[in-house]
């Protein structure tokens, strides 16, 4: 046991608890903010596997922007604690399946991957080292999910757009 | 081991230094802003605690700690208390890759002048400042006062809207530097300071910045005239004083910021560098005072219009040009 996996154990022991956590909970606003915990938890992993660039990508995207997003959806609508179980009964059967299915997975995995038990040797990726893999060799798909987001802006801007008259300057959206 | 030892004292020596000289400057920055800003409103200002009201933020912190810490009875308990850390601790925290001088040289070790040089470092900041924002919401949703969320959702919407901002303009600043790293980007201003270069870079980050810490003409979270005082309208006690510190020290952090990334950083002629990077944050810190000073608040539209129709397209126009003048000389 070495010092870097015990702090590889401890994260992902976050991780997996803050994600169990955050989707049992009624209020949506805990959930959100336990989610948060979740990727912060995975950027800290990203870290200590030698991603510096990854993980402060992790954060400022996931936990710092389409988080908030979340957040700002849910804190507008007021929700009601309904008291009806949280897992209906019936959804009982694929929870139990799913876990099994993966559980078996990951234990197959183990033990059949012949390098599974080799300490991974400490490395560290460089933001350029990174960018040059990156471009020099999985191009055409960021060209291909840039497009994919361009398509989207497009459609967020044509779907925003007041129908039928142009839009207000001065009274826009104002909140 | 000894080498251990000794790196993780010379750790929390750093950490003592900035944490105190920064809690320090920001009590003293409320000082000052409040004088000049009564100066400027032909005012006087505090001036009964001590000479010039200089005691004053002294009794400020007295009154801060021994006031009663109110949670309202409707409030999400754990949020409310919770938010308030998150603003201060994040802004405290920008601090830690920001290099105020050149390594020292003690006892044969050689010893930076920053508290960690991440390879990151630029990206870190940012990683930071997006994680303030939940501070500002959770703070105005947990409070459950009609006030305070208002204040809690634009303070959410303006931040995210001008951290796009914030992040394009520095990226010309990279491609100069060729580098994520704050040492390394003062390191390459040794000859001029970006400013010369980058003065558009330099204006839409400024602004960005001003945004991202929500004072006058950028105050709508906290805009006391229609919410009361906005997100932390129902913080008492030290926990709206945790508030207060993390809207001073991230003055002062985005001071630092514009020196290292604008201004050359710690690099100066006669004085020592870190008085030089001192000079430069009090500098823009005073500016910014000026400017509150100065302008009256945005309105909502014009704030939102101001963020995503002109500082975006300038900034990535900026960055197209940088590069395609990197790409012709080379």
């Amino acid at each position: 046991m070495t010092i870097h996996s015990i702090i590889f154990y401890l994260l992902s022991s976050v991780v997996i608890v803050s994600t169990g956590i955050a989707v049992t909970r009624r209020d949506l606003v805990h959930a959100v903010v336990y989610l948060i915990f979740t990727f912060f938890g995975t950027a800290m992993i990203f870290y200590l596997l030698g991603a510096p660039l990854l993980a402060a990508l992790e954060v400022i995207i996931y936990a710092g922007a389409i988080m908030v997003l979340f957040l700002f959806i849910i804190m507008m609508i007021r929700t009601e604690p309904s008291t009806a179980p949280l897992i209906p009964p019936g959804q009982w059967w694929p929870v139990i399946g799913f876990c099994l299915l993966y559980i078996t997975a990951g234990f197959l995995f183990m033990y059949q991957e012949p390098d599974f038990w080799v300490f991974l040797t400490p490395a560290m990726a460089t933001p350029g080292a990174f960018g040059r893999f990156l471009f020099q060799t999985h191009w055409l798909s960021i060209e291909i999910i840039s497009l994919l987001l361009l398509i989207a802006v497009i459609g967020a801007l044509v779907l925003g757009k007041p129908a039928g008259k142009k839009p207000n300057k001065t009274n826009g959206n104002r909140i | 081991m000894t080498l251990w030892i000794s790196g993780y004292i010379l750790l929390l020596v750093k950490f003592g230094l900035v944490l105190g000289c920064l809690l320090f400057l920001a009590a003293y920055l409320v000082w000052a802003e409040r004088k000049l800003l009564a100066r400027l409103q032909i005012r006087y200002g505090p001036n009964r605690a001590g000479k010039f009201g200089l005691l004053q933020p002294i009794a400020d912190a007295v009154k801060m700690i021994t006031k009663e810490d109110i949670i309202p009875a409707e409030a999400d308990q754990s949020i409310f208390l919770l938010a308030p850390t998150v603003v201060a601790a994040t802004a405290l925290l920008m601090f830690a890759v920001v290099p105020f001088g050149e390594s020292l040289a003690i006892m044969g070790q050689r010893i930076p002048l920053v508290i960690t040089d991440l390879n990151v470092g630029l990206l870190f900041i940012f990683a930071l400042s997006s994680l303030g924002v939940y501070g500002v919401a959770l703070g105005g949703w947990a409070s459950n006062s009609k006030y305070s969320l208002l204040g809690g959702i634009r303070g959410a919407a303006q931040m995210i809207s001008y951290e796009l901002a914030l992040g394009l303009s520095l990226v010309p600043v990279v491609m100069l530097a060729g580098s994520f790293s704050l040492v390394d980007i003062v390191n390459a201003q040794s000859g001029y300071p970006y400013i010369l270069v980058q003065p558009v870079s330099f204006a839409v980050f400024f602004i960005s910045a001003m945004a991202e810490s929500k004072r006058i003409p950028f105050d709508l979270p906290e805009a006391e005239n229609e919410l009361g005082a906005g997100y932390h309208t129902e913080y008492s006690g030290m926990r709206f004083g945790l508030f207060f510190i993390g809207e001073y020290v991230h003055i002062q952090v985005l001071g630092a910021l514009t020196a290292v990334f604008f201004l050359g950083g710690w690099h100066g002629p006669f004085l020592p560098p870190f008085v030089w990077l001192l000079v430069k944050m009090i500098f823009i810190a005073l500016v910014m005072i000026w400017i509150r000073g100065t302008l009256p608040r945005l309105r909502y539209d014009q704030l939102m219009a101001l963020g995503w129709k002109v500082l975006v397209p300038v900034s990535l126009v900026n960055i197209i040009v940088t590069g395609a003048v990197i790409l012709m000389v080379g």
